[in-house]
């Protein structure tokens, strides 16, 4: 659906991307995932047209549309802080895009009708976006990019504002959203937990390159290199001796006494002191002191009233050999 | 709360002393008489009054309303571009180009005025200029009509029109625009349908600015108008220096003074309607 060959973005002598290949899938769920500052939404105004880019193309649909202005490409934006128009009510700001491409007035009444029941606004069609709430205006932002029926949708950080809970709710409905729509997202965000919930390929990005394409599971589970396996999520690092680090995810690692248990697992890798027991509500967070080096390891285990964890106890580490992530030094 | 009012205090008094006192003045003096030396005597009379209605003055407000709109409009139409062109200025630019449209006001406004003669009267700089580039064999009347009087006005005036505006586009979130763009407006549309009604304030505190001040303008028909372009505020200055009817003079600017509040009060109401109340709220 959208190509990128050899993009790249300078401002003034800075290389914020360096020449990069992207595609984008028809009917994909994409994240561009990677920290603040990376150039997530530097990639996502190139492909919407905002921005130059300093070399390379980009095809939308099989057609070039490097040179072509924003109002001329089939794509809506999300944008970061909604950029609702604040002088329409919400019924004028979704019907923006139909007016511009001159839609006939049935044609928009019906488009606008769906969009509004889709994102349920019907009752606030009449409002000016200051007198809506935070995810109430997000949904408006979503619904005039939607209205359009555009190839792609980009979306840049667009729950970054809202509160933790709220954010929850509305990246399930969007991903339903998208889901029942079909239509192609490009979706940017710094947060991990949004990413591996929503999508259906993480594109993990760092100051402008790609360090991994992969779907949620693999970015999670197979991280390609350290920066990707840290940024996704807790990570302890092993060196077994071959040559390789060894990762493990902190829930794959787990505790045993000291002097061993009659469980069937295998033997534990490495024997330590837990230095702190921290509760996080399903899981515990066990943070170990290795013996013999200074190494500090965390790992998760459940909730267990029979078995718990206390400071300063003696225990091994164990972990099944299938766990375990190779990463060349 | 009590400070506030205490420190509001001396804010009242000045007020009270170059505001309220003066006007009261004006006022009383509007319902007296005089004698034929020009002494002022109170008599509480409405005659005055009566005599703003005579044809000759009504007409001179009425010159005076047509060109303060003539005025305000043509503010609108040159300041508006130029308060656009400064603010899409990079950030550095803009504080230069400001103090380029303010810089006339730091020189005498009569001295500007008369400037602008030497450049238009018939061996003036315009005229002479033309000549010599053989555009024209005589040197036109381009001083004391209407026209020099319209050019002086939105001169003098147009600063007026352009910082307001300035402020307004200066405020304008650009991702609105980028936000049109994406949504299949081509420049001038997104220009027209966001920019132009996102400023709109600007231009109506512009317009307030300049209407009101052209409404009283005297300096500039007098020395670019000639005989044949007084204006109420000429009239006023007149009846106070020349012709020492001081009540006669007073009347005239209660007059003034009423109708310039009406009209704000209409245009507030009018913007108010217009804008359909949901905006700022
Ligand atoms: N218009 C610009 N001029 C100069 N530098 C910019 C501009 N826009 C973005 N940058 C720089 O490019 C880098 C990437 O920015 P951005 O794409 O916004 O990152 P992200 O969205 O991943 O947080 C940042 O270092 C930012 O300072
Ligand atoms: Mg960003």
């Amino acid at each position: 659906m959208i190509r990128l060959e050899g993009i790249s973005k300078r401002f003034g002598d800075q290389v914020i991307i360096p020449p990069t290949d992207l595609t984008v899938n028809e009917g994909e769920f994409l994240t561009l995932l990677g920290p603040s500052g990376c150039g997530k939404t530097t990639l996502l105004r190139m492909i919407a047209g905002l921005e130059t880019p300093s070399s390379g193309k980009i095809f939308l649909a099989d057609k070039e549309v490097t040179d072509l202005p924003p109002y001329r490409r089939d794509v809506n934006m999300v944008f970061q802080h909604y950029a609702l128009f604040p002088h329409m009510t919400v019924e004028e700001n979704i019907r923006f895009g139909l007016k511009m491409k001159k839609v006939d007035l049935q044609e928009q009444d019906k488009r606008v009708e769906q969009v509004l029941a889709m994102t349920r606004l019907q009752d606030l069609r009449h409002r000016y976006p200051k007198q809506m709430s935070g995810g109430q205006q997000q949904r408006v932002a979503i619904a005039r990019a939607l209205v359009n029926n555009p190839k792609v949708v980009l979306l840049d950080e667009p729950l970054g504002a809202l509160d933790y809970q709220l954010r929850k709710n509305l990246q399930l409905e969007l991903a339903d959203l998208q889901y029942d729509l079909g239509i192609t997202f490009v979706y940017v965000t710094h947060d991990r937990e949004e990413a591996l919930t929503m999508s259906d390929r993480i594109i993990v990005m760092n100051k402008g390159l790609i360090e991994q394409d992969g779907r949620p599971g693999e970015i999670y589970h197979r991280p390609g290199n350290e920066f990707v396996a840290k940024f996704i999520g807790e990570t302890n690092f092993f060196d077994l001796g071959d040559g390789l680090t060894t990762l493990l995810r902190p829930e794959k690692l787990n505790l045993c006494p000291e002097e061993g248990d009659d469980g069937a697992h295998p033997a534990p890798h490495f024997f330590g002191t837990i230095t702190d027991v921290v509760f996080y509500g399903t899981i515990d967070k066990v943070f170990v002191d290795l013996d013999g080096s200074k190494q500090e390891v965390v790992a998760y285990q459940y909730f267990d009233d029979a078995r718990k964890w206390r400071m300063d106890e003696r225990v091994g580490i164990w972990w099944y050999p299938q766990d375990e992530v190779k990463l060349s030094k | 709360m009590k400070n506030g009012k205490f420190l509001i205090a001396p804010l009242l008094l000045w007020l009270g002393i170059f505001f309220a006192i003066p006007l009261l003045i004006v006022v009383v003096v509007s319902f007296a008489g005089r004698t034929p030396y020009g002494q002022v005597i109170f008599n509480w009379t409405l005659e005055n009054y009566v005599r703003f209605f005579e044809p000759l003055y009504l007409s001179i407000f009425a010159d005076t309303l047509w060109v303060a709109v003539l005025t305000t409009v043509f503010t609108i139409i040159l300041g508006y571009p130029l308060a656009y062109y400064i603010a899409q200025l990079p950030k550095k630019w803009q504080q230069p180009g400001l103090i380029l449209v303010m810089i006339p006001f730091w020189i005498n406004f009569l001295i500007r005025s008369f400037a602008w003669v030497i450049i238009l009267r018939s061996q003036g700089v315009l005229n002479t200029l033309l000549i010599k580039l053989g555009f024209i064999t005589a040197p036109l009347q381009l001083l004391y009509n209407d026209t020099a009087v319209m050019v002086g006005m939105v001169y003098s005036l147009l600063p007026f029109m352009v910082l307001p505006i300035y402020v307004s586009l200066e405020q304008l979130d650009r991702r609105l625009l980028e936000a049109a763009y994406d949504l299949g407006a081509t420049p001038f549309t997104a220009f027209r349908k966001i920019t132009l009604p996102l400023t709109l304030s600007g231009i109506s505190e512009g317009t307030i600015l300049v209407f009101i001040s052209s409404l009283g303008m005297f300096i500039v028909p007098e020395i670019m108008g000639g005989a044949k372009a007084a204006l109420v505020g000429n009239l006023i200055q007149n009846q106070f220096l020349s012709a020492r009817n001081w009540p006669f003079g007073s009347a005239l600017s209660i007059v003034l003074a009423i109708l310039s509040l009406v009209l704000i009060t209409i245009y507030y109401k009018a913007l108010a309607a217009g804008k359909g109340g949901g905006k700022d709220a």
